[in-house]
């Protein structure tokens, strides 16, 4: 078994006649964490939702575990149930209870039983640190708490893989910290993690590597220190420029 | 300094003397009208006693025709929506088929060509099949084609981060459907699920024209035996009326909770 977990081999995406990604390269190790920042419209959440097929590539690969995506053969619902996603806007089910939005894949999916199923639901709303709210509709909570019943619905499948989505652009500021946390903790214990983000603190405490990628094209790549620190391209710079700016 | 005062005119009881339903005190005046009637008029309590034991036929024409039509505008909605070519242009000539012929139109061919057509195919003389089986069918089949309307809408209605959700999860698309995505878009269109049941109840009165013995049935009967034109229609309208009324007050009232339950 290979260590490298992703690979992503001359990936092109095309909505219609516009190229969102333009032969994108990238590779992750098992229990890396990886960053990829870039300006919007620049492919980052292309290139991310092709990793779990919700973007079939135009042309190239992806490679999961060794498992070719775009092969027909391969079952996709299989590779999906071992990477977790998480959305910018949480995406929680609406109609169901906190315990249940964490279960009903682990029955559906992995056919546990309703008991083990809410066992682990449990389990992963604990780790996620808002057990008291397992009974409560999504609506009830805040946009922060929503956010990480998102991360244990992901978690309680136990994947190989986290993709997150901006997963912070759409919390207001005093409740990015709590998700962050989350976050950071399940980087410590080893799991592997891309995560499309502007948030630099979280780069310079998690991130094994950061991709800058604009314009459809992966530009840089390399440690937080030297992407955020002492960026080599002239395009890294002044998007950097940018966002630190406010 | 003391701004200028204002003065609040009292305008409630104007509001409520406006905002009150007296469409509902006219409706409900007539029905009371008609009820008295029934108790105090000779031909009107005959004409009554006729045409009533017809509501048994109206009611089960109407529940196991909308049974049906449920299943048939599920199965069409769902299919309206698939990728799959063939299976969407299928669906889409069912349901603009059936929207471009009259529903009294359909009824007759449908009961007097489809169903003989298909039992010819089954081997079953189609002679037993009961024209009230033939009623359901009818019904079931043109208001499966508004139903999948319905249903297409609800499912769209459904933000496209839920599927994405159910799937990034490994649900399969039946299952993303089944337990993530129709709960909800089956809630959404549960108000235009009454108000076509409503429609239907109505549209059960075109069964007479195969001679189902249901309230118009009955009342044309009874009309054309007696000559009393004006008893009977008064009588099937009283009837049809109070049970429309009833369904779309307790419809109003479920819309309304549902609209508190969704704050």
């Amino acid at each position: 078994m290979s260590d490298e977990i992703i690979v992503v081999e001359q990936l092109h995406k095309y909505f219609g006649s516009v190229q969102a990604v333009k032969g994108v390269d990238f590779r992750v190790k098992r229990g890396e964490v990886v960053l990829i920042v870039g300006p919007s419209g620049s492919g980052k959440s292309t290139v991310l939702r092709c990793i779990n097929h919700l973007e079939v590539p135009t042309s190239g690969a992806v490679y999961i575990d060794g498992v070719h995506l775009e092969d027909k053969k391969t079952n996709i619902n299989e590779v999906r149930a071992e990477v977790g996603m998480v959305f910018q806007q949480f995406n929680l089910f609406p109609h169901l209870t906190v315990l249940q939005n964490v279960s009903i894949a682990q029955e559906k999916v992995r056919k546990r039983s309703k008991d083990e199923a809410e066992e682990i639901a449990m389990e992963q709303l604990q780790r996620v640190g808002i057990p008291e709210k397992a009974g409560a509709y999504p609506r009830q909570l805040s946009g922060g708490q929503q956010q990480r019943v998102a991360i244990a619905r992901s978690l309680a499948m136990q994947p190989k893989i986290m993709l997150f989505d901006e997963p912070t652009s759409a919390l207001d500021p005093e409740m990015i910290k709590e998700v962050l946390d989350v976050m950071l903790d399940l980087a410590k214990a080893g799991m592997t993690m891309v995560v499309v983000t502007h948030e630099m603190g979280f780069a310079r405490a998690a991130a094994d590597r950061v991709v800058f990628m604009d314009d459809g094209q992966i530009i840089e790549v390399g440690p937080p220190e030297q992407i955020f620190g002492k960026p080599q391209h002239e395009r890294t710079q002044l998007f950097l420029s940018k966002i630190l700016a406010h | 300094m003391a701004g200028p005062e204002i003065q609040i005119p009292d305008v409630s009881w104007r509001d409520n003397w406006r905002e009150f339903p007296w469409w509902l005190v006219a409706i409900l005046g007539f029905l009371v009208v008609m009820a008295i009637l029934v108790f105090t008029n000779e031909n009107i309590r005959e004409a009554f006693l006729f045409i009533i034991p017809g509501i048994r036929l109206t009611l089960y024409i109407t529940l196991a025709g909308f049974a049906l039509a449920l299943v048939l505008g599920l199965l069409a909605g769902l299919g309206r929506i698939s990728s799959n070519a063939l299976v969407r242009n299928i669906a889409i000539t069912y349901v603009e088929f059936i929207r471009g012929v009259p529903t009294l139109v359909l009824i007759l061919t449908l009961a007097f060509v489809l169903v003989p057509a298909i039992s010819n195919g089954m081997g079953i003389d189609n002679r037993n099949v009961s024209i009230e089986l033939r009623a359901i069918l009818s019904l079931a089949i043109i208001y499966g084609a508004f139903l999948a309307e319905i249903f297409r809408a609800g499912i769209e209605s459904i933000s496209k981060g839920q599927m994405e959700a159910a799937r990034s999860l490994g649900m399969n698309y039946r299952q993303s459907m089944q337990f993530i995505i129709l709960p909800q878009a089956i809630r959404n269109i549960s108000p235009a699920l009454g108000n076509d049941f409503i429609a239907m109840l109505k549209d059960s009165s075109l069964a007479s024209v195969l001679a189902v013995r249901e309230l118009t049935q009955r009342a044309r009967l009874y009309a054309g035996s007696t000559f009393r034109f004006p008893e009977s229609y008064l009588v099937l309208t009283f009837c049809y009326l109070t049970m429309t009324i009833a369904l779309s007050l307790l419809l109003r009232w479920y819309e309304q909770r549902l609209g508190k339950d969704s704050r």
